[in-house]
């Protein structure tokens, strides 16, 4: 846990803002990512958690009237520079949401494939591989081999969180950010996406929001704490959750607001 | 009140309530079954008068001169299909593409006027629109078409396919749009290949509908596609129809052409009928629909 924080970071953020029109969702929020590490961020909700991540891979700006100003440099390359596509940042930086959303009308195995094949990748053999590979990733491997053709939406809860995370590892990117990616499952399936992101971590840069605070102590190595749009404090989780630099920080997690 | 004396208030108007309840339930079966009465009497009268005049004839051969018995509507019934066919090629590929637009890029000012554009051409009379085609397309060629016909009727189904279309995309959920994006996949990829897939079967849906409802247009066809007493399958040539030909046939002074007229007027109910009911199993087959 602590030797990877002395790697160098694989995203670094310099005052990054964001608005929806006139309102200011994120303000002037600075903090290093380590690479194959996981970094929550938590605070109450409105405080602009899902915000920040959005920023992260450019998807924040899809939004009308929203607009963000900032530096993140992904491996050193400033995701926001002049002409810059979006697009290709978003292959290297994937994203899971807080609704499992598998495509409608596609099968599990199309889901998988779809960045892929929509991407231009036709041979099926390479698709074959990586939908195995993703799903083997994504722990579902095993639950959904023998029924590949059936819809994604006819999958649990659960299992569609991890078709969408296969889907997202598909492209193989090297971080991936998680926007509460359990608050719409029950215990057991959120207990496995947590087992998954420890696992995954060994291969990817995993930014996860929640506002479940139990859950970023149990898995992450550092922890981000937002709180109206600004962020008060950042650190290793153990740190974070025990001896708060901030008053404002030992305020949230000891449960007295938010 | 106490708890038993409301109660007690409850249950006194309990038999009250139910009769009342009863009562009005009958009044609106009552008024259900008036609204369908119009349909099936329509329904049963063309049943009444159409079967009489349908034979192998009606079916396999043209009309035949005035005065000679027999003969039938079979040039008019493939005349329909090539019309209605050269229609929805003309008319499915623009109405989809402006629904696509009004749903994802809708926000604009130019999607704004297009939609308005959009209402305003639905309700456009459709004899105009013939008309419209006549002066635009007829008079510089030089002659009715079926060609000309085809543009009509696609013209027609321009609205109804984009409304619909339009609808349907705007029941995908956003977030179905940004996990595409968040894959590295561009913006009308998402579209075409995410989106639009998944409601591929309720934009059938939207499609039949326009398909049945430019099927029966008359008014339209009157001057672009004209009539043909003879088989054609030209594009440049007249062509015949169904509607033109119950329309020619229903206003003649002879007995055997109302029959026949009335057994062209069951053939086409029949017709939008079944493409009506097809288009409800396609809605029912959709992935966003059982959501
Ligand atoms: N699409 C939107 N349009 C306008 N304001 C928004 C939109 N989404 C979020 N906001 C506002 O931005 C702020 C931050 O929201 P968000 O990042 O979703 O918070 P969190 O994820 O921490 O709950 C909130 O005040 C919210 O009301
Ligand atoms: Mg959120």
């Amino acid at each position: 846990m602590e030797a990877s924080t002395q790697q160098d970071p694989i995203l670094r953020i310099r005052s990054l803002n964001a608005w929806f029109g006139e309102s200011h969702a994120v303000k002037d929020v600075s903090l290093d990512i380590s690479p194959n590490a996981v970094t929550a961020i938590i605070g109450p909700s409105g405080c602009g958690k899902s915000t920040f991540i959005r920023c992260l891979n450019r998807l924040h700006e899809e939004v009308p009237s929203a607009g963000a100003a900032g530096e993140v440099l992904l491996s050193g390359m400033n995701i926001y520079g002049e002409g810059v596509d979006p697009v290709g940042i978003r292959r290297k930086i994937g994203m899971v949401f807080q609704k499992p959303n598998p495509f409608p009308a596609l099968s599990i195995f199309d889901n998988v494939v779809s960045g892929l094949r929509l991407g231009g990748v036709r041979r099926r053999s390479i698709l074959v591989e990586v939908a195995e590979r993703s799903l083997r990733q994504a722990a579902l491997w095993d639950e959904v081999k023998d029924k590949l053709h059936a819809p994604g939406t006819g999958l649990s809860g659960g299992q569609q969180q991890r078709l969408c995370i296969a889907r997202a590892l598909a492209v193989d990117p090297p971080v991936l950010l998680m926007d509460e990616p359990t608050s719409a499952l029950d215990p057991i399936a959120t207990a496995k996406i947590e087992e998954l992101v420890l696992e995954l971590k060994k291969q990817v840069t995993i930014v996860i929001v929640t506002h479940n605070m139990q859950q970023a102590a149990r898995i992450s190595d550092r922890t981000a704490f937002f709180l109206m749009g600004e962020l008060v404090e950042y650190g290793e989780t153990s740190t974070v959750f025990t001896v708060p630099k901030e008053e404002r920080t030992e305020r949230y997690i000891t449960g007295k607001f938010g | 009140m106490k708890s038993a004396q409301i109660h007690a208030y409850l249950s006194e108007n309990y038999t009250r309530r139910r009769w009342v309840d009863r009562g009005m339930r009958l009044v609106l079966f009552l008024c259900a079954v008036a609204a369908l009465v119009p349909l099936f009497s329509v329904l049963g009268y063309v049943l009444f008068r159409g079967v009489p005049g349908l034979n192998l004839d009606f079916f396999t051969q043209i009309p035949r001169p005035v005065g000679e018995a027999g003969g039938g509507m079979a040039n008019s019934l493939v005349g329909t299909c090539i019309l209605v066919a050269t229609a929805s090629l003309l008319g499915i590929p623009w109405g989809i593409a402006a629904g696509v637009y009004l749903s994802e890029y809708g926000r604009t000012k130019t999607a704004h006027v297009v939609r308005f554009a959009t209402d305003i051409l639905a309700s456009v009379p459709s004899i105009v629109i013939g008309l419209f085609i006549y002066a635009l397309f007829v008079v510089p060629m030089g002659g009715f078409s079926a060609l000309a016909g085809g543009m009509a009727l696609g013209v027609l189904m321009i609205p109804t396919v984009a409304r619909s279309t339009e609808e349907m995309l705007r029941l995908v959920p956003t977030h179905i749009r940004e996990a595409g994006l968040a894959l590295g996949l561009p913006r009308w990829k998402v579209i075409l290949r995410v989106v639009l897939r998944g409601c591929v079967s309720a934009i059938t849906t939207g499609v039949m509908l326009a398909i049945a409802r430019v099927a029966g247009e008359t008014a339209p066809l009157l001057f672009t596609a004209l009539n043909n007493r003879f088989w054609s399958d030209s594009l440049t040539q007249p062509i015949a129809s169904l509607p033109v030909q119950i329309y020619s046939y229903a206003i003649a002074p002879f007995e055997e052409w109302h029959t026949q007229a009335w057994a062209g007027a069951l053939v086409l109910v029949l017709l939008v009928f079944v493409i009506n009911i097809g288009s409800r199993v396609f809605f029912r087959g959709d992935a966003i629909g059982r959501e």
